[in-house]
């Protein structure tokens, strides 16, 4: 493919070559994939992407890998569901959830992310593989090594909810239990990358990884029928992913492939841990670090990397942000499931109930066609709503035992 | 005397040492101690007004300095101070 160029620092632009850095030297700016748009507006269509492979590689033009080696070759292409129930419950006409709960492998968007952060970290000739994470991450990159064969180790918070540490266990990487938060995991690791020669996915292939995200943005304009969605409320921690879909957006219209970009960005994040909703509320353009206290635990990131350019672009979009309570959280979990049937992480709670938030604001106007990014799979995170979510009913095997607990009539109808 | 930990991109000012001795009082005072023993480090850190750039993050003991008193924060013999690069992806749309 070669259509990267180099990599670019944000802040001062030095250019780099497209190597495992990911800070500038001079001004310490993080550093960017620069690509040659002339030459990928040439080669790319709908009709191409069309027939293309169901996965995110079918945008492999506009991904910073080399190719045609692709790792992780299922991740994407996950169902963005017209969610006709809940956009009548919350008085919307055009809903969509985009649906990763259910991506390949590992249930979560980290699955895209890592796809292209290992491709790219194989063409550069690693094999070790590393991650700090809240959870999700570690979970892909731990699936991912394992069927590429690489090395990993995992650095995780101590306090991860059990279904995403046995999730990382299963696959046999290193698993590196940090006693401290995310970002005490963060600081460490990044201290730990300057010392290994490994690829650590979201440190040193940062520049890389940070693009998967794009193909959230990509899958849902093709999946629309070609058409940007006029809102989208996208779940916030390091805030990566919010100016990763924005970017997305832009480069279809650089690229050709639509005409105009009209959609506003939405930030979503929960009480506990929310200082770029914060900031976006106060009309600031930086924000204050924060120590993490919510059930969102894989939005828990206190001192968030890309709050700034989160803050950034959902300024440049006309859209807005907000915050939700625990409480809410679990609400829009129990919201989302029992209207639509999938079963949303907590960082679904938090997207759902900010979604409603936008909406009850008129923020979000009936007419609007919007998509909510639901980026995680329920059962990795089933403590945040084990006490909310009631009992079975136990009966003996007899069919007394059952119509005395179900007033059911003959012929259907009736609950407990 | 106080322990720095030295991140990759400013290496090349230390002669390739992750990890250098400094006698400092504040962050602030360390920081222009660091940059008589090793030219050019404070331009790093700092932009034109002297504030620390935005992606400089500086931990003393592991804490953020946000969470103390910034650069102001102070020191004391056998602190152990880390400079880190936040890790930012960043997103251009002036494509």
């Amino acid at each position: 493919m070669a259509t990267m160029k180099a990599l670019v620092c944000r802040e001062c632009g030095k250019e780099y070559p497209t190597q495992a850095i990911h800070v500038c030297e001079m001004c310490f700016g993080p550093l960017e994939v620069k690509y040659n748009y002339e030459a990928i507006k040439k080669g790319i269509s709908r009709k191409k992407i069309q027939d293309g492979p169901h996965s995110i590689w079918r945008y492999a033009d506009l991904l910073p890998v080399e190719g045609p080696n692709f790792l992780g070759p299922h991740a994407g292409m996950t169902p963005l569901v017209r969610a006709k129930n809940l956009g009548a419950y919350l008085g919307l006409d055009e809903l969509y959830i985009k649906n990763d709960t259910v991506n390949h492998p590992t249930l979560s968007f980290k699955d895209r992310v890592v796809a292209v952060a290992i491709t790219r970290a194989r063409e550069l000739g690693f094999e070790t593989i590393a991650c700090a994470s809240t959870g999700n991450l570690a979970n892909s990159v731990a699936a991912h090594a394992a069927a590429s064969g690489m090395r990993a180790y995992v650095f995780i918070p101590g306090d991860l909810e059990a279904a995403k540490v046995l999730g990382n266990l299963i696959y046999r990487p290193n698993v590196v239990e940090v006693e401290g938060n995310y970002d005490d995991v963060n600081r460490l690791c990044s201290e730990i990358a300057g010392e290994h020669g490994w690829a650590f996915v979201n440190i040193n292939i940062r520049p890389y990884y940070a693009e998967g995200s794009k193909t959230l943005a990509y899958e849902t304009v093709e999946q629309l029928g070609w058409r940007t969605p006029d809102q989208v409320v996208i779940p916030m921690a390091s805030g990566s992913l919010l100016t990763k879909i924005w970017k997305g957006l832009h480069e279809m219209k650089t690229v050709g492939l639509i005409d105009a970009v009209r959609t506003k960005i939405n930030g979503a994040q929960a009480e506990g841990c929310s200082p770029i909703s914060t900031a976006f509320k106060a009309g600031r353009d930086f924000f204050k670090p924060v120590k993490p206290k919510t059930i969102a635990k894989s939005l828990a990131i206190g001192n968030p990397a890309d709050g700034y350019y989160a803050l950034k672009a959902t300024a440049e979009s006309k859209g807005s942000m907000d915050m939700v309570s625990d409480d809410e959280v679990v609400e829009g979990i129990k919201l989302l499931a029992q209207t639509e049937g999938i079963f949303a992480e907590t960082a679904g709670g938090v997207t759902i109930g900010v979604l409603q938030k936008l909406v009850k604001q008129g923020t979000i106007k009936k007419s609007d066609v919007t998509v909510a990014y639901v980026t995680g799979n329920g059962l990795k995170t089933q403590e945040a709503v084990i006490d909310a979510v009631g009992r079975p009913h136990r009966i003996q095997p007899s069919l007394v035992s059952f119509e005395q607990t179900f007033k059911v009539g003959k012929h259907g109808g009736g609950d407990a | 005397m106080i322990k720095v930990r030295i991140p990759t991109p400013l290496r090349p000012l230390t002669k390739g040492k992750g990890e250098i001795e400094a006698q400092a009082k504040s962050i602030a005072e360390m920081i222009e101690n660091l940059n008589a023993s090793h030219p050019g480090i404070k331009d790093r850190l700092c932009d034109e007004t002297g504030d620390l750039r935005r992606f400089v993050n500086i931990y003393v003991n592991e804490e953020d300095i946000r969470f103390l008193k910034g650069k102001e924060t102070s020191l004391k013999d056998g602190d152990e101070v880390s400079i880190v690069p936040a890790i930012a992806g960043g997103s251009s749309c002036q494509t």
